[in-house]
């Protein structure tokens, strides 16, 4: 039936793909952080369990594994052996739990504050998805513009560009982020080394606090923004060099079309790759872009798993790896869609069944 | 012999190979007369760079030099570890998916799609934060960024493999009665060899990042000092702030040398063996 839709076929497709992958995953996320020898249940225990009588030991105990879905319920109570030890659950028992508990939007809570852990990420996502993704998408389109006017121009700007290019895409991203510090925070103290915003103001929609971030937002965002530029100008400069010795182009140039017109080919047929390109590059980007919010202790999703790791606090950890991976997700599932209907090789692709 | 020459005529890849000899002669002959074997406190934190120490000492009075030294072959080695693990894995991946088709290429292909979209850092911090400080080692550390950095390197050996699979030398091995593994060894692997050579440089930088980026969220190596290790201490103990170049600036500097030198060896042979294997 699906065979006279393409498109929709298409799309249902790549969405089953990218659902797979979710569930892989969300299987990851539940399997990785138990492979360690650690309980999360002891790790707490160990941490705040002294000074507890050991009624109060025991009861702590017992309502962190129900919160784990460690032990065995029924009904709200906790289903006891003979001798009134709660019984613990099997692997697949809890990740049925884990799923389940996911599936209603619980990422369970936080070890330390006992805060729900979707909570302290609906807090921090905000600044993370506005730091990064005007960040990444325009780091990119502007490295695509000089990468394709440095393969047509060459001459004295590629020369120029190119290397620098190549050593701005070398650099990894938080040692980037900590020389933009050490220069415009601490020897001339232009922009503040650290934070989202002056911590004397309250966030909200005054002119003051707004000023504040926009003054956090310059050394954060050029860190990100310059490398995602050196990138884009690479890739964009050699799909750009191959693309001006194809035949079309040649041709184009024989017929005499206007240089504007042909750059506009060469760019346009040059960018869908670059587009594939930068999904590719994505998980790499955002995490890279999660160590630069670290650097600036940035209060976005990168400073959230940064204080986690440091008080190893699991619930949190796993909440924000899996909110990371489901970003990056749809943001790839995005791109592609973008591309089966802007890029006309992949549409026509589709249009004769080979899509999917 | 003659890609040689063509290389060493390329600037960028002089500029490249010299860099890059410069830091391993930092990491293996220089230890040879500046004693690095004892990590000891020599004076007070943060004491500034003197004709004694060079570049001074860090948050526990520790000579920077030893740390530097000591992270710098750490590092090297993180990335010759992680890289041959991640290149094996990547190379017999995209060859087998390349080679076979049919179902095992979707199987496998699948797989490689699926860890490229999943980031790399999030896998990295779940499993190292699964095994806890106790087990944290350096070797440890490599084996983890080797076994999940492959997927680009899968990918890209697929394409290469599946073009050379068409090609006419290959019929004939075949009608020559060859087996399946005595192709991809003799015909096809020795095509992809510069490439896969290219593949593997810049999986060591990758996996050198990879360890210093780890480190400096705090879930780096407890058995010895890395590049990544000296930064997250820097940071952690306010010398950014303070203004302490020495505790960043000379590891940043080593970190940026490896990754320029590498990356520059690297564009520069696409340049000279590319020609032949651009689609």
């Amino acid at each position: 039936m699906l065979k006279k839709y393409p498109t929709i076929k298409f799309i249902s497709t790549r969405a089953g793909w990218y659902f797979i992958t979710l569930l892989v995953a969300v299987t990851l996320n539940f399997t990785l952080p138990r492979l360690g020898p650690n309980n999360p249940v002891d790790i707490i225990m160990g941490q705040f369990g002294s000074g507890l009588s050991a009624h109060e030991a025991q009861q702590r105990e017992e309502r962190y594994l129900m919160e784990f879905g460690l032990i065995r319920m029924k009904g709200g109570e906790i289903v006891r052996d003979g001798e009134g030890r709660p019984i613990r659950t099997s692997l697949i028992e809890q990740y049925g739990s884990y799923v389940g508990m996911l599936a209603k939007g619980d990422l369970g809570t936080s070890f330390r504050s006992s805060e729900k852990v979707w909570d302290i990420i609906l807090r921090a996502l905000p600044w993370t998805l506005a730091l990064q993704i005007p960040t990444i998408i325009l780091g990119w389109f502007i490295g695509n513009l000089f990468g394709a006017y440095a393969a047509y121009r060459r001459g004295i700007f590629d020369k120029a560009l190119f290397p620098m290019a190549l050593f701005l895409n070398s650099f990894p991203f938080f040692v980037f982020g900590m020389l933009l510090v050490y220069a415009f925070a601490i020897l001339f103290r232009w922009f503040p080394p650290m934070g989202g915003y002056d911590l004397a103001l309250m966030p909200g929609f005054s002119f003051a606090f707004i000023l504040s971030a926009a003054h956090h937002y310059v050394l954060p965002f050029l860190s990100i923004f310059l490398i995602g530029v050196g990138g884009g100008a690479i890739g964009m400069r050699t799909m750009g060099i191959y693309e001006l010795g194809t035949d079309y182009i040649k041709y184009a140039k024989w017929l005499g079309l206007k240089e504007s017109k042909v750059l506009f080919y060469v760019f346009r047929n040059a960018m869908l790759p670059q587009i594939t390109g930068l999904a590719l590059s994505l998980g790499t980007m955002v995490g890279g872009a999660l160590i630069t919010e670290m650097i600036f202790s940035y209060p976005g999703l990168g400073m959230a798993m940064l204080s986690a790791i440091q008080n190893q606090d699991y619930a949190i950890i796993q909440g924000v790896t899996l909110i990371i991976t489901v970003s990056v997700l749809i943001a790839n599932f995005s791109v592609d869609m973008f591309i089966a209907f802007f890029d006309p090789r992949v549409k026509a692709g589709i249009q004769m069944g080979k899509g999917g | 012999m003659k890609l040689f020459k063509n290389l060493l005529k390329s600037p960028m890849f002089v500029f490249g190979a010299s860099l890059f000899s410069l830091v391993l002669f930092a990491a293996f002959v220089v230890p040879f007369f500046y004693d690095i074997s004892q990590v000891t406190r020599v004076g007070n934190p943060y004491d500034a760079p003197s004709g004694k120490y060079l570049l001074g000492l860090d948050h526990l009075g520790r000579d920077y030099v030893v740390l530097l030294l000591r992270g710098l072959r750490s590092s090297l080695y993180v990335g010759l570890l992680a890289g041959v693990i991640a290149t094996v894995l990547g190379t017999l991946i995209g060859l087998i998916a390349g080679f076979k088709g049919g179902l095992i290429d979707d199987v496998l292909s699948a797989l490689t799609n699926l860890f490229v979209v999943i980031p790399q850092l999030v896998l990295l911090i779940l499993i190292s934060t699964s095994i806890g400080e106790s087990g944290r080692s350096l070797t440890l550390i490599a084996v983890i960024i080797g076994l999940t950095g492959w997927t680009w390197s899968a990918r890209s050996v697929r394409a290469q493999s599946s073009a050379i699979k068409s090609k006419d030398h290959i019929s004939l091995a075949r009608l020559n009665g060859d087996g399946g593994i005595r192709i991809l060894l003799v015909h096809i692997l020795p095509y992809l060899f510069s490439y896969v050579f290219m593949v593997f440089i810049i999986l060591i930088s990758a996996g050198i990042l990879s360890e210093s980026a780890i480190s400096m969220i705090g879930l780096g190596p407890v058995d010895t000092q890395s590049l990544g290790t000296i930064l997250n201490d820097a940071k952690n103990n306010g010398a950014l702030t303070d203004g302490y170049w020495y505790a960043f600036l000379p590891a940043t500097g080593i970190i940026i040398s490896i990754a320029l030198s590498l990356y520059l060896i690297n564009t520069s042979m696409d340049g000279v063996f590319n020609p032949r294997m651009r689609k």
